[in-house]
C-alpha cells in the first residue's frame, strides 16, 4: 500500500520539522522528493540523509518571482511534479487591533499566495499526465479561529476555500486537492510554549499529548497514494480529537 | 486543407473525442463540439506544445472555434 516509486514531490518548508517527516515519509515509500525551504543547510543536511532521489531547491517564498520559477526548476530536477505539499508556512502573532498591515500581509502572502501559485505552476504538467495529488497543509486554527492569530487563521481558512475550487476544476483530470488541518504537533514552533501554555493546550486535547510530525507525514502519504484517488477536497484533521470537525 | 487546419483537427478529434466531419470551420469548441471550460485550456495547451508557440491568455480567449485556432496558429508562426 502507499506505493510511491516512479512519482516525484515537490514539499516546500522541508527544513521544518514536519515538512522534513513529510518529505521523509514519501521518499520512503519510493517517491522522488525536491525539498525547498529558505534555510538551505537543514535541507542539505536532510537529502544527504535520505541518500538517492532527493534534490534541495532553496526558495524564499515571500519573493513572487522565485516562486513562479519553482515548479520549473523542480521539472528540471526530477522531470515532473506528480506531487505538490504545501507545508512552508509563518506566523506574525498579533493581536487583531494590534496587527499592522505588514504582519498580516506577510502572513498572507507566504502562507496562501504562494500556495496558490505553487497550486498553479504544477497543475498544468499534471493535467497532461491525467494524474496529481496536491497536499496543502492548513491548520486547526483556519476552521477555529486562535486569539492573536488572525492573519495565520485567515490564511489557513483561505487554503481550504482554495483548494476546494481548485479540487472541483481538476478532479476529471485525475488531479486531487485536500487539505491536512494538523493540531498541536511538537515542532519548534510549539517547543517556545511554556509550560503552563502546554499545559492549557493538553487539557483540551482529548488524546491527552501533542501530535508528531510523523503522525502528519502518515496523513500526506495517504492523501499522495494512488489509493486516495477518490478523495478530492478534503481536509482531513489530525488533531488528537481536539476539534472535531 | 492545410497541413496546419489538419494537425489543428488532429488535436480536437483526439482532445474531445468527436467525429471528424464536425470540426468544421465555424465549430464552436464548447458550443458545438462539447468542450468545457478546462478543455479549451488543455486544447490551447496541446497547440502551444504540438508548434511551438506560446499562447497568452488575453489571446487564448479569442479562440472560440476551429477557424479561429487555424488562423490564430498560421499568424503565430
Amino acid at each position: 500500500m502507499f506505493d510511491l516509486t516512479g512519482k516525484s514531490a515537490l514539499v516546500t518548508g522541508a527544513s521544518g520539522g514536519i515538512g522534513a517527516e513529510i518529505a521523509r515519509a514519501l521518499h520512503g515509500a519510493g517517491a522522488t522528493v525536491a525539498l525547498s525551504g529558505t534555510r538551505v543547510e537543514p535541507l542539505e543536511a536532510l537529502a544527504a540523509e535520505m541518500g538517492a532521489r532527493a534534490h534541495v531547491l532553496a526558495c524564499n517564498l515571500s519573493d513572487a518571482q522565485a516562486v513562479e520559477a519553482l515548479p520549473k526548476q523542480a521539472v528540471d530536477a526530477m522531470g515532473a511534479v506528480d506531487i505538490l505539499v504545501n507545508n512552508a508556512g509563518i506566523t506574525r502573532d498579533n493581536l487583531f487591533m494590534r496587527m499592522s498591515d505588514a504582519e498580516w500581509a506577510d502572513v498572507i502572502e507566504v502562507n496562501l499566495t504562494s500556495t496558490m501559485r505553487l497550486c498553479r505552476g504544477v497543475v498544468r504538467g499534471m493535467m497532461k499526465a491525467r494524474w496529481g495529488r496536491i497536499v496543502n497543509i492548513s491548520s486547526i486554527v483556519g476552521a477555529t479561529g486562535n486569539p492573536g492569530q488572525g492573519n495565520y487563521a485567515a490564511s489557513k481558512a483561505g487554503m481550504v476555500g482554495m483548494s476546494k475550487s481548485l479540487a472541483y476544476e481538476v478532479a476529471s483530470r485525475g488531479i486531487t486537492v485536500n487539505c491536512i488541518a494538523p493540531g498541536f504537533i511538537e515542532t519548534a514552533m510549539t517547543d517556545k510554549l511554556n509550560d503552563e501554555q502546554k499545559g492549557k493546550i493538553l487539557g483540551q486535547i482529548p488524546a491527552g499529548r501533542m501530535g508528531t510530525p510523523a503522525e502528519i507525514a502518515a496523513a500526506a502519504l495517504y492523501l499522495a497514494s494512488a489509493e486516495a484517488g477518490y478523495v478530492t477536497g478534503a481536509t482531513l484533521h489530525v488533531n488528537g480529537g481536539m476539534a472535531m470537525i | 486543407m492545410s497541413d496546419i487546419a489538419e494537425r489543428v483537427k488532429k488535436i480536437v478529434v483526439e482532445h474531445l473525442s468527436v467525429e471528424e466531419d464536425k470540426v468544421t470551420e465555424n465549430a464552436s469548441f464548447i458550443d458545438d463540439l462539447g468542450a468545457d471550460s478546462l478543455d479549451t485550456v488543455e486544447l490551447v495547451m496541446a497547440f502551444e506544445e504540438e508548434f511551438g508557440i506560446e499562447i497568452p491568455d488575453d489571446a487564448a480567449e479569442t479562440i472560440q472555434t476551429f477557424g479561429d485556432a487555424v488562423k490564430f496558429i498560421k499568424e503565430a508562426q
